[in-house]
């Protein structure tokens, strides 16, 4: 299968560079391993900062300011500058194909404060920002003909004889097949990589580092993994997250005693490491919004009362909510210029997979779904651009497959998945030592030399998902030992990375 | 407890501890601790992403929000193929937001969009696209070319935006398999997880395409429909 421009990944930022792409007026087609609307964008809920000033004062040099201030020096300015200029652009585009913003009532965006924020800056749509941004660049797509195969699994990315990337090998989920798909430029917009902290992550299932862990393989640079950010309130036994608003809104987090220990207000980073200490100290965490009332709960947390009933079974009207901090959003990714290109020719990156340089050593709340509006539209517009360029589609160098290898399957990935979770929260977490990091690193080494007796012990073609979780657990392998190498060789604390002497 | 899953021709009963967890969790035990190749799709486990809808008891559910009971009864959505166990092929379905045109064609710059006129389509773009509808109802059960309830709220959802300066097309495309063929029966309602009222806003769609001078098939004739249609300004807002 052939086309100018391939796409791998359906959320926020591989959707907007296929439609950018395709305006360009290329061939372009998207692969993703679930459906398009079922990508984790779907799940941001707080908002997309813009400095459109509609509810306070505010401007883009603030904006500006206040995510170098954020990123602790690890950003770079001139694409800080860059992103924030273009916000408001990106969130007029959004709103004439049709995103839902809520409105003031005078017809203006609203907007409310996140952390870290200057003014009130992020632009919402309810509860459900991150769902309604999705599905309406999603039905642009559609409107523009954009063509998608769902349920396909990128294993490599496919580089030609003079090292170019030239398209990607893929597992077709719903037959078995591998496949090739042949292209001028291909793009990874494959998300996070917060799920490797497995049970301890807010996210989707889905965010395994695969496209980073691919990209890796296909001689790409990576850039600053170790920065994790780890959100403070994250459910105590599903890791589910509850909203910032609900401590943004009054609430309290309290420890075992009843203490308020911590300015709730705090940057994540801070409170994280607050909790974090108290849990040390053996206690247990909750956050208490009984004060907040029954109706202010209903009308302005409703998803928070209906997950926490669900998933703690404690009504926060009247209870507590156990909660600890988890890993949520990750910063470092596949290294890319100015143009979202990697190191590897006509290989681009965008979204969370790839790193642009604006978060640092720390994301603001609302920088992340702008970050995929401006940068997924930068990323498919310069695919594109160098597609026609390119005048004939090359072939494939051979690249060993993974999957050709023999796996005796004698010992289950599945505990295993959870041990690197654990270990990665224990030893790779929110302090860090290097004495520890070390030992994490050799219990990591140790797990990777059992995949070759690891394997799948479902032996049908049709959708294997067992075959499936093997292939993330082998990326979540590649991209933890990566995380454990950045943290190690960065000796002083900065940003998410807070290092504790021994 | 046990629960009863539906793989194909068969069914199988898995025994699991008792205890007050969502179905989702225990569809995960039983994959990583007892059956390996037990295949279904997950996502958020919040309810937000639409992946993991099935049937329970009969029932469209999202599995990550409800509560698994024993003696509960799983299989997947109906209408669609089953591609394995709980997994649905949904591509077709999809497909139909194409076939409807649901997306905003020209973008009117006038437009003011105020708290109230928020209102309008807030509920329908809440429509995660689990696929519940399209399993409970009647129609497209017996019509696979039915465009179906999320593609129709869908379009409802672009054709009461204000933002849209040329709804014609839309209207004009619901006519053959759409709006007139729906019988009504509210089974989409009941199922959908996100409160979204297909039916009521198939009603909607039929009172706007009267508006342009269509009517229904099934009563009358069909004939001279695009006349005196196309001077509606637009201006009743649902
Ligand atoms: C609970 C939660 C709340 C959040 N709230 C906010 C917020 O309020 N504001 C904000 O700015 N940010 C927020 N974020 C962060 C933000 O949502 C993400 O950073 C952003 O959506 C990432 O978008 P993406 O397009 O890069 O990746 P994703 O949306 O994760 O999409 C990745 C795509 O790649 C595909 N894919 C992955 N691996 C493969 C493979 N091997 N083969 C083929 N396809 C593959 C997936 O199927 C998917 O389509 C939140 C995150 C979470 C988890
Ligand atoms: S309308 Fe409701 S039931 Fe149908 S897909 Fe959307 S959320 Fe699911
Ligand atoms: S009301 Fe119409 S669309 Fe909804 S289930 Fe019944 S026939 Fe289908
Ligand atoms: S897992 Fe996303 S809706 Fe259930």
């Amino acid at each position: 299968m052939k086309t100018d421009v391939l796409i791998i990944g359906a959320g926020g930022a591989g959707l907007m560079a296929a439609i950018a792409a395709k305006e360009e007026g290329v061939d372009v087609l998207v692969l993703t391993k679930e459906y398009p609307t079922r990508s984790q964008t779907c799940m941001a809920q707080g908002g997309m900062n813009a400095a459109l000033g509609n509810v306070a004062e505010d401007s883009v040099e603030s904006h500006i300011q206040n995510t170098l201030k954020s990123a602790h020096g690890e950003a770079d300015e001139e694409s800080i500058r860059f992103m924030c200029s273009e916000a408001i652009n990106a969130v007029e585009y959004l709103d004439s194909i049709g995103v839902c913003f809520s409105r003031t009532g005078d017809g203006k965006i609203a907007q409310r404060r996140l952390g870290g924020a200057s003014a009130p800056r992020a632009c919402y749509a309810q509860d459900y920002t991150g769902l309604k941004i999705l599905h309406t660049l999603y039905d642009r797509a559609n409107a523009l003909g954009i063509k998608f195969v769902n349920d396909t699994f990128l294993l490599e990315v496919l580089k030609d004889e003079d090292g170019k990337a030239c398209g990607a090998k893929v597992l077709d989920i719903r037959s078995g097949e591998l496949k090739t798909y042949i292209a001028k430029t291909v793009i990874l917009a494959t998300g996070g990589y917060s799920r490797i902290y497995d049970k301890y992550s807010t996210n989707s299932t889905a965010s395994s580092g695969d496209g980073i862990a691919a990209a890796l393989r296909a001689g790409a640079k990576l850039k600053d993994m170790e920065f994790v950010q780890f959100h403070p309130t994250g459910l105590k036994n599903s890791s589910i997250l509850i909203s910032e608003s609900a401590r943004g809104e009054g609430g309290y987090l309290l420890n075992s005693k009843g203490e308020r220990f911590t300015d709730e207000l705090a940057p994540r980073d801070e409170v994280s490491r607050a909790i974090d200490e108290q849990i040390k100290k053996g206690e247990d965490i909750f956050l208490d919004i009984r004060h907040l009332g029954e109706q202010f709960i209903d009308e302005g947390l409703p998803q928070e009362r209906k997950l926490a009933k669900l998933y703690e079974n404690v009504d926060p009207v009247h209870d507590l909510i156990p909660i600890k901090p988890v890993a949520h959003y990750t910063m470092g990714g596949i290294a890319v210029d100015h143009r979202s290109q990697t190191n590897v020719e006509r290989l681009y990156a965008c979204g969370e997979c790839a790193n642009h340089n604006v978060h640092g050593a720390n994301r603001l709340g609302g920088n992340s779904l702008l970050e995929i509006v401006v940068f997924g539209r930068e990323a498919g517009r310069n695919a594109a651009k160098t597609a026609k360029e390119v005048e004939s589609l090359s072939v494939p160098a051979h690249t060993e497959c993974f999957l050709d290898r023999e796996f005796t399957n004698t010992v289950d990935f599945y505990k295993y998945k959870e041990k690197i979770g654990n270990l990665l929260y224990n030893k790779v977490g929110i302090v860090r030592k290097k004495s520890e990091l070390k030992s994490a690193l050799e219990e990591l080494e140790m797990v990777k030399s059992l995949l070759p007796q690891m394997g799948w012990s479902d032996s049908s073609e049709i959708y294997n998902t067992n075959k499936q979780e093997f292939l993330e657990f082998r990326n979540i392998v590649e991209v933890s030992e990566v995380v454990i190498q950045s943290a190690l060789g960065r000796d002083e604390s900065c940003g998410a990375h807070y290092m504790e002497a021994e | 407890m046990k629960i009863t899953i539906k793989r194909g021709d068969s069914y199988e009963i898995y025994e699991l501890e008792d205890g007050s967890y969502t179905l989702l969790e225990a569809l995960n035990k039983i994959k990583r601790e007892i059956d390996n190749t037990l295949s279904f799709s997950s996502g958020c486990r919040s309810s937000v992403c639409g992946s993991c809808a099935m049937r329970v008891n009969e029932k469209e559910v999202l599995a990550c929000s409800y509560k698994v009971q024993d003696g509960d009864s799983v299989e997947p959505l109906n209408n669609m193929p089953v591609v394995r166990d709980l997994v649905v092929d949904m591509d077709k379905s999809y497909e139909m937001n194409v076939k409807a045109k649901a997306w905003i064609k020209s973008f009117n710059d006038e437009a003011v969009l105020d708290h109230e006129a928020e209102k309008i389509n807030e509920v329908q773009s809440d429509c995660i696209l689990c696929g519940s509808c399209y399993s409970s109802c009647p129609v497209y059960a017996v019509n696979g070319e039915f465009l179906g309830p999320f593609s129709l709220t869908r379009v409802w959802k672009y054709v009461s935006d204000k933002r849209e300066n040329d709804a014609a097309e839309k209207i004009e495309t619901i006519q053959t398999n759409g709006i007139w063929d729906c019988t009504l029966c509210n089974n989409c309602t009941v199922v959908c997880p996100q409160n979204i009222s297909s039916k009521a806003d198939i009603e909607k769609l039929r009172v706007r395409s009267s508006m342009f001078g269509y009517s229904d098939p099934n009563f009358g004739s069909f004939g001279g429909g695009f006349d005196g249609g196309f001077g509606f300004d637009g201006s009743p807002s649902f």
